[in-house]
């Protein structure tokens, strides 16, 4: 049990260096650590006490697997994650062409 | 097994690759075969809401047979309610491009343009049509990630400010959802919305399952910009290129936002008094905070964002009110009454604030400001822009005979007679105050002197231009024909149906 709270402890972190951040690339990897929590806590769900690696064997049908399908998921948005962050990194990078800074409080045209 | 239901993920999907290879080597291939392309998806869904005629169809992915009747495999599902919202998705999308064929030579690189938009229409299809969560969850990610980068597509401060801000509150609204996912999945073992239903009927852990409806609503309202979540909505509606804000303000938010909220909270989950409660507060905190934010706004499409907001709110307070009374067990001709203006309320909305945001679009195209004190007397130069976006303007304010008179009206009734005559009250005064603004608009807009007197000649935009803008006016005026008895039954009512019966959609899925 003590690994979901861990699990949910890091999405915490990652939601207060969102919060408190000022810099633009912290506030990217803190989005990161926020999505990395989400998939560690996919991959704990499918997760079974004693549990191998989902091949089927026919000759041992008592064996206990593992929940492949979890594992399946975190797959596809690992990679959605990947989409994104590589997105988010390049709009901060054109943010500090425009800029000069990496420091969100000088970047406030838009106001009201 | 409906063969059609993947055509609407599939057709737009392909046709982004298609338009990233053969867009380099013929000149405008990109621009008529993205319209090709969306005229065909409007005929068909036009077509499969004909021919579905009420009732429901589904397509398993794959062709796998539930085992058990536990399903296994991905389904996609249409019924009277997602069908609506795929041919608005649809219409709205292939004015929108048509649109763009004149007014996206401001911006170079516009083969990447029309790539973008049909993955976001790509995305949207599927979100609405999955009849299974994750893959909610995937649709949503292709298609926020393609609003992303369309918000940021001018590469100014503005629109780079506005995508940071949106990436990263979206971001977080991924998460939250990714993270409800996961603890739905946990307790059911399954990812299948009907099959979700059937397992929660079994009874669950109340403090977990009130757990699991704040994380859901909280990531989807944040994709809806419902009031607390609303920060990066303006900015990022107002610094897309004018089409986009169409397509963002006039059914982004509501297929990945409002469509899924109203979906996973009727016909998932049991829906609890307290829910019901929540969401109505927060719709009516949406109706009149947006309307009071819009009322200080001097750019034109800033204003426009914040009564997108405020409209919004008008759909949630409705359709919680529907959910009240579905929860107490009370009074069902009258939920279903609210609801049903909701989902009015939804279409309409889409015509009359895509309509306003292309009229935004066309006046910064031929005056290059968006600031309303530099404008004024385009009523003689810009005819069509100006009638059209009066249509649009007396529409959401709620004159009567355009649309939004009659799903306000409906909203109103629905409201007195469920006795919550407060929120009753409200959605009056915000109507009214709705009207100040758009008058204002106008004014300074179309009928005031030139700000500027020196300025150059202006004239009348290009054809695609009118063209998006006069059939959108037209469907204004149509849509009011929805009041009518007969054809609210024909259209709204199944919607309406699949909604307040939720043993209906999850024996219908299990039972295939």
């Amino acid at each position: 049990m003590i690994a979901y709270y861990m699990c949910f402890g890091l999405f915490l972190v990652g939601l207060y260096g969102v919060i408190t951040r000022r810099n633009l690339v912290k506030i990217a990897v803190s989005l990161s650590i926020m999505e990395i929590s989400t998939f560690l806590f996919f991959a704990l769900v499918g997760y079974i006490d004693k549990g191998v690696a989902p091949i089927v064997n026919p000759a041992d049908p008592d064996k206990i697997y593992v929940d492949p399908l979890p594992q399946a998921l975190v797959l596809t948005a690992i990679v959605i994650g990947l989409a994104t962050t590589s997105l988010l990194m390049a709009v901060i990078i054109r943010l500090y062409r425009k800029y000069k800074t990496f420091d969100i409080r000088e970047i406030k045209e838009l106001r009201g | 097994m409906n063969q059609l239901l993947p055509l609407f993920v599939v057709i737009p999907l392909s046709a982004t690759f298609l338009i990233m290879i053969f867009g380099r080597f013929f000149r405008d291939f990109n621009k008529y075969f993205a319209s090709c392309v969306l005229l065909f998806l409007v005929v068909l869904s036009f077509y499969s809401l004909i021919n579905l005629n009420g009732g429901l169809s589904l397509y398993k992915v794959g062709g796998w047979q539930p085992v058990n009747k536990i399903p296994i495999g991905i389904y996609m599902m249409m019924d009277g309610f997602n069908s609506l919202i795929v041919c608005i998705i649809n219409l709205v999308g292939f004015l929108a491009v048509f649109y763009s064929i004149s007014y996206i030579k401001r911006y170079t690189a516009e083969n990447y343009f029309y790539a973008l938009f049909c993955l976001l229409i790509g995305g949207m299809n599927g979100v609405v049509l999955s009849g299974d969560l994750f893959n909610i969850f995937v649709f949503l990610e292709i298609s926020v990630i393609s609003s992303y980068a369309l918000v940021a597509f001018g590469v100014e401060k503005n629109e780079l400010e506005a995508s940071f801000k949106y990436q990263v509150l979206g971001g977080l609204a991924s998460f939250l959802i990714l993270f409800g996912i996961g603890f739905i999945y946990w307790k059911t073992k399954t990812l299948n919305i009907a099959d979700i239903r059937a397992a929660f009927s079994n009874g669950y852990d109340k403090k977990y399952y009130l757990f699991v409806q704040l994380l859901i609503l909280s990531g989807f309202g944040l994709k809806a910009a419902i009031i607390p979540f609303h920060a990066w909505l303006p900015d990022a509606h107002s610094s897309a290129p004018s089409p986009i804000s169409a397509m963002l303000s006039g059914v982004f938010i509501k297929a990945v936002g409002i469509y899924v909220i109203i979906r996973l909270f009727f016909n998932m989950f049991v829906i609890s008094e307290e829910m019901a409660i929540l969401i109505t507060t927060l719709g009516t905190l949406s109706m009149v905070i947006g309307v009071f934010l819009a009322i200080g706004q001097w750019d034109i499409k800033r204003l426009l964002a914040y009564h997108s907001i405020s409209q919004m709110g008008y759909v949630v307070m409705s359709v919680g009110i529907g959910m009240i009374l579905v929860s107490r067990g009370l009074k069902p001709e009258v939920a279903s009454l609210a609801i049903t203006g909701g989902i009015y309320h939804l279409i309409n909305h889409a015509a009359f604030k895509g309509l306003l945001f292309l009229n935004a679009g066309a006046i910064e195209y031929t005056l290059g400001t968006r600031n309303l004190k530099e404008m004024g007397g385009l009523a003689k130069v810009m005819p069509v822009t100006s009638a059209t976006s009066f249509i649009a303007s007396m529409s959401i304010s709620g004159i009567p005979p355009f649309n939004g008179f009659f799903s306000k009206l409906i909203i109103i009734i629905a409201a007195v007679m469920a006795r919550f005559y407060l929120l009753a009250a409200l959605a009056v005064i915000v109507s009214i105050i709705t009207l100040a603004s758009f008058l204002k608009f106008q004014r300074y807009a179309f009928y005031n002197k030139p700000a500027n007197p020196e300025r150059p000649e202006v004239k009348e935009v290009p054809f695609p231009m009118v063209f998006s803008m006069i059939v959108l006016s037209i469907l204004c005026l149509l849509l009011s024909l929805l009041v009518i008895p007969s054809v609210r039954e024909a259209v709204l009512a199944p919607a309406v149906d699949i909604l307040t019966d939720p043993l209906k959609y999850s024996t219908f899925i299990l039972g295939q």
